[in-house]
């Protein structure tokens, strides 16, 4: 089938089987690899990309679900210059991440989270975050990342 | 020039921002020109002889290239997977090593187990056509726990170990340790299960292997831990392929915590099939087939005792274990119940004797194998659950009896053949006493208690050993390989420097902290270093990360061929200013002349040595590129103290973490930042072995219950608090940095800290780890 929408601002198009995910359509025909699979049962959040401005497990939607969408994944995150997005930067700044693995999929969670709840308690960002693993950080520093971007996006 | 001295300094990582922007390079991103796929038929049963298998209708599948079975195996004559350290039993003899093939030769022992690979066009493809492949089972009964594979009458997993015995190892003193016990005035005795855990890195491994025609050469792209490791071992114990003609590159590899070290199966039929089918193959786990094929860890039963005299000196322990192989023998699985777990049963104490028996056993499960601690966390979770309950029934303060045992002069050589080199257990203690605000806890265990809620707090001292090892004891001690690390430092002609190390990061950040050992040596920008890991084919040698090793001997092979880099540019800088390389001092990155202003900068002599137009050519050649090798001539003690304060809910059985502190000795600390988050997510493991995680067959049929994230509780961010940490420094006496390892403290101490803090909590003896909240909910609401 035939499925056509933007992703990181450009539109693409491509010819795929019913059965692809979206995941591996970013990953495999797009060549965007920087969102990763973690799992197969939706838990993990490793594939976690934008799709119409709300944070999605692209592991769990079919490429053709995402017809005509508007698709952003981590290699759009930071501005065209690489200058990065705060979300991004304060995971820098507080050793947000390890193996980095969890890191795109985590990043555009956190991103979707602060947008919802603008400058969000420790409780809340555990909670919401709580759709993302991470076998590295043990989550101290995440969530003091999203604590340090949410006061600057 | 000064402040290009950034050791002790949180410098920002250099690989982030690689991984920020999606540009991390992990093995399955990997895709070669004609790329293939692979995906293997696995034994849905425990334990089951193969009658048959066709393969017939598969092979005519869409876009199928071969399909090989464990026949096509045994006709190629190529081998089973090595272990790479052999145990000596109590009567001498070499531990049973039944054969670990590739692909399964006519019986399954385990589910999971590779039975076919089936190598396509496409990954759809590929899985399609293993769904066509009939495998033709007779079913044979199966057993999965330690205690019933070594009951008389249990189904027989290797004809060559019979009674599912691997081995039976014992260390230390039994005369002498029976006789403490036989005049003790205490006797605590505990019975542990140290749970068996999946190490679930979230990058799943993965492989993707090539063979090119013109040269006769193979290219590796694998997840794993110490690529040079994996290279001897598959050419050399299995292909016997020649090892120059293998080149094996673990780019960025998604964490590891011990799983991503061993040799593969799955790793050597690609390669061996890349040739065959004249394609590169690429093969990437499911989560699913993760759980059921990476090797898995811990997994003992143990009956510990410890004898105490009447004012709670420890007199004697003894240790009783049965820790699970799995069905078969993975790469260290032999060592770790025993080297990486007896010797360090004497903990941070002067126990005066030691007795430890270990009985390694087969099961119908994955092979068990080292993950982040290896035989370390076992071990302190039997020393200090021990300790703590003797305490209790001695009515002596936890903390007191620790500091009435702890070891005060150094070097201290343990009844369990280690030698501590330094450590300062009481400051240690003290510390995390202050930080954990324990003299504030009885207020607050009362404040909860008017709530309805039972508050607890509970102690964990750690020591592990690390940087293994000296080559030669690792030798004597069975290891099959060498220990030491290798490193190069090129300096270009432009004063720049790359660093080649065999050790290799996961998630550990080298790039940085390697890039600030060298950068401060030599008085240059930590930007102007970069680090190269994780490639047979661009460094010299490596045995890898694991262990917590990588600063103390891979930093050290580092520093040794910096010395080199620094002794030939004072040559080089002496017959510039025309002085002698005696008088030439290397400070903040100029050589000078001693007690005069003559001096020329790093970047002027690396110049030289690649313009060596005004050069001492009788004396030295050009160039600017050492190596070293560095074999440790002990283990690193890193030691430390957790105080771990829960509050639980009796109405719900959830036990909420209110505290947990972390104070530990890792020597010196090249990069604060880095440590502190190595320390979190060792902790967060350990918290997730003894609160969430739990690996769990079916006893009767060998099913693995808790085969994906649904079933196995990994922790999450809503489980976990944020933590307290600190450390004490005493630097370690044998490595020229002082370091001694962080990766795996975390993992090693908080086990039994919080254990023996929900034990405090609900004035019971024992719980069973995980403490589910149905297990602390029964445990809270039994009748007395
Ligand atoms: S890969 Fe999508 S949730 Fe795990
Ligand atoms: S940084 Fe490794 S899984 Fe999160």
């Amino acid at each position: 089938m035939k499925i056509s929408m933007s992703v990181n601002g450009k539109p693409v198009s491509a010819e795929v089987e019913t059965r692809t995910l979206l995941v591996t359509y970013i990953r495999d025909n797009l060549r965007l690899t920087g969102t990763h699979v973690g799992c197969d049962t939706g838990q993990c959040g490793a594939c976690t990309i934008h799709m119409n401005g709300q944070a999605v497990k692209s592991c769990n939607i079919l490429a053709l679900q995402a017809e005509g969408a508007d698709i952003l994944t981590i290699e759009g995150l930071a501005k065209a210059d690489g200058t990065l997005h705060p979300m991004q930067e304060a995971f820098r700044e507080h050793h947000g991440l390890q193996c980095g693995f969890c890191t795109p999929g985590m990043v555009m969670s956190a991103v979707d989270l602060v947008n919802k709840h603008p400058n969000p308690s420790e409780e809340t960002i555990r909670a919401e975050l709580d759709g993302n693993l991470c076998r590295c950080t043990g989550y101290h520093n995440i969530v003091k990342a999203v604590k340090a971007a949410s006061a600057k996006m | 020039m000064g402040d290009m001295n950034t050791i002790g300094v949180s410098v920002k990582r250099k690989e982030d921002y690689r991984f920020l922007t999606g540009a991390g390079n992990y093995t399955d991103d990997v895709t070669l020109p004609h790329q293939s796929y692979a995906c293997f038929v696995r034994s849905p049963h425990a334990h089951a002889k193969i009658k048959g298998i066709k393969k017939d209708k598969a092979l005519r599948a869409p876009g199928v290239l071969a399909i090989y079975t464990g026949e096509d195996w045994a006709a190629a004559k190529v081998g089973g997977l090595p272990c790479g350290w052999l145990i000596t039993d109590v009567h001498g003899q070499p531990m049973k090593e039944p054969l670990h093939p590739c692909l399964a030769q006519g019986k399954a022992n385990h589910v999971g187990d590779q039975i076919a690979v089936v190598i396509a066009e496409t990954y759809n493809q590929a899985r399609d056509a293993a769904e066509l492949v009939e495998v033709d089972y007779a079913v044979l009964p199966a057993v999965v726990d330690v205690a019933s594979a070594l009951k008389q009458g249990a189904p027989q997993i290797h004809e060559a170990a019979p009674g599912n015995t691997c081995y039976v190892w014992a260390l230390g003193d039994k005369g002498a340790t029976d006789k403490a016990f036989a005049s003790a005035a205490h006797v605590t005795k505990l019975e542990f299960i140290n749970n068996r855990l999946v190490p679930n890195a979230i990058e799943p491994r993965a492989v993707n292997a090539s063979y090119a025609r013109h040269d006769e050469s193979y290219t590796l792209y694998v997840a794993n831990q110490n690529p040079h490791v994996e290279r001897l071992l598959m050419t050399a114990f299995v292909l016997g392929l020649p090892e120059q003609k293998v080149r094996v590159i673990a780019p960025d590899v998604g964490g590891g915590f011990g799983s991503k070290i061993y040799l593969y199966a799955e790793d050597v039929v690609l390669t061996w099939a890349s040739k065959r089918v004249n394609r590169p193959i690429k093969w990437t786990a499911e989560r699913s087939e993760s759980f059921v094929s990476d090797a898995h860890g811990r997994d003992h039963a143990t009956t510990a005792e410890l004898a105490l005299d009447k004012d709670g000196k420890f007199l004697a322990l003894r240790v009783h274990t049965k820790a699970a192989m799995g069905a078969y023998l993975s790469t260290f699985g032999s060592c770790v119940p025993t080297i990486l777990y007896a010797t360090l049963l004497a903990g941070q104490y002067t126990t005066p004797a030691i007795y430890a028996e270990v009985t390694a056993v087969f099961t119908n499960t994955v092979p068990v194998d080292a993950y982040r601690g290896a035989g370390r966390p076992e071990a302190t979770y039997v020393v200090e659950r021990l300790v703590e309950t003797a305490a209790r029934e001695m009515k002596i303060d936890p903390a007191e009896i620790r500091r009435r045992n702890f070891i005060k002069t150094f070097p201290y050589q343990t009844p369990v053949a280690l030698q501590y080199d330094i450590g300062d257990y009481e400051a240690t203690l003290a510390e995390a006493m202050k930080l954990a605000d324990v003299a504030g806890f009885p207020a607050r265990r009362a404040e909860a208690a008017k709530r309805g809620k039972k508050r607890g707090l509970g102690y964990s001292c750690y020591i592990e050993a690390c940087g293994i090892a000296p080559s030669a004891v690792a030798g004597a001690l069975g290891a099959r390989a060498g220990l030491f690390e290798a490193g190069e430092i090129r300096v270009h002609p432009t004063g720049k420097v790359t660093v080649f190390t065999g050790s290799h990061s996961h998630g550990q950040g080298h790039e940085t902290t390697f890039a600030q050992v060298v950068a401060s040596r030599l008085g240059i920008p930590v930007d102007d270093v970069d680090v190269v890991h994780g490639d047979t084919g661009r460094v010299l040698f490596g045995m890898g990360t694991y262990g917590s090793r990588s600063l103390a001997v891979g930093g050290t092979a580092i520093v040794k061929a910096l010395d080199k880099v620094v002794n030939k540019g004072k040559k080089i800088a002496a017959h510039l200013l025309e002085a002698s390389d005696t008088d030439i001092e290397f400070k903040d990155g100029q050589f000078k002349v001693a007690g005069t202003d003559k001096a020329v900068p790093f970047g002027s002599v690396a110049l030289t040595a690649y313009v060596p137009h005004n050069y001492p050519h009788d004396k030295l050649e050009p160039g600017l590129n050492e190596q070293a090798f560095y074999d440790p001539s002990n283990f690193t003690f890193p030691a430390g103290s957790h105080i771990c304060e829960v509050e639980i809910d009796p109405d719900t059985g959830i036990t909420r973490i209110v505290n947990f502190t972390a104070v530990d000795d890792f020597g010196n600390i090249v990069n604060p930042m880095i440590v502190e988050g190595q320390v979190h997510g060792g902790l967060t493991q350990g918290i997730g072995q003894a609160l969430t995680e739990a690996c769990v067959y079916d006893k009767e049929s060998g099913q693995l219950l808790t085969g994906s994230y649904l079933d196995y509780c990994m922790p999450r961010a809503d489980d976990v608090p944020s933590y307290k940490v600190g450390t004490k420094v005493t630097a370690c006496t044998h490595n020229p940095l002082g370091v001694k390892g962080c990766g795996e403290a975390g993992a090693i101490g908080a086990p039994p800290a919080l254990i023996n803090a929900i034990t405090d909590a609900l004035g019971i003896r024992e719980i069973e780890m995980p403490a589910t909240p149905e297990r602390v909910w029964r445990a809270a609401n039994k009748k007395a």
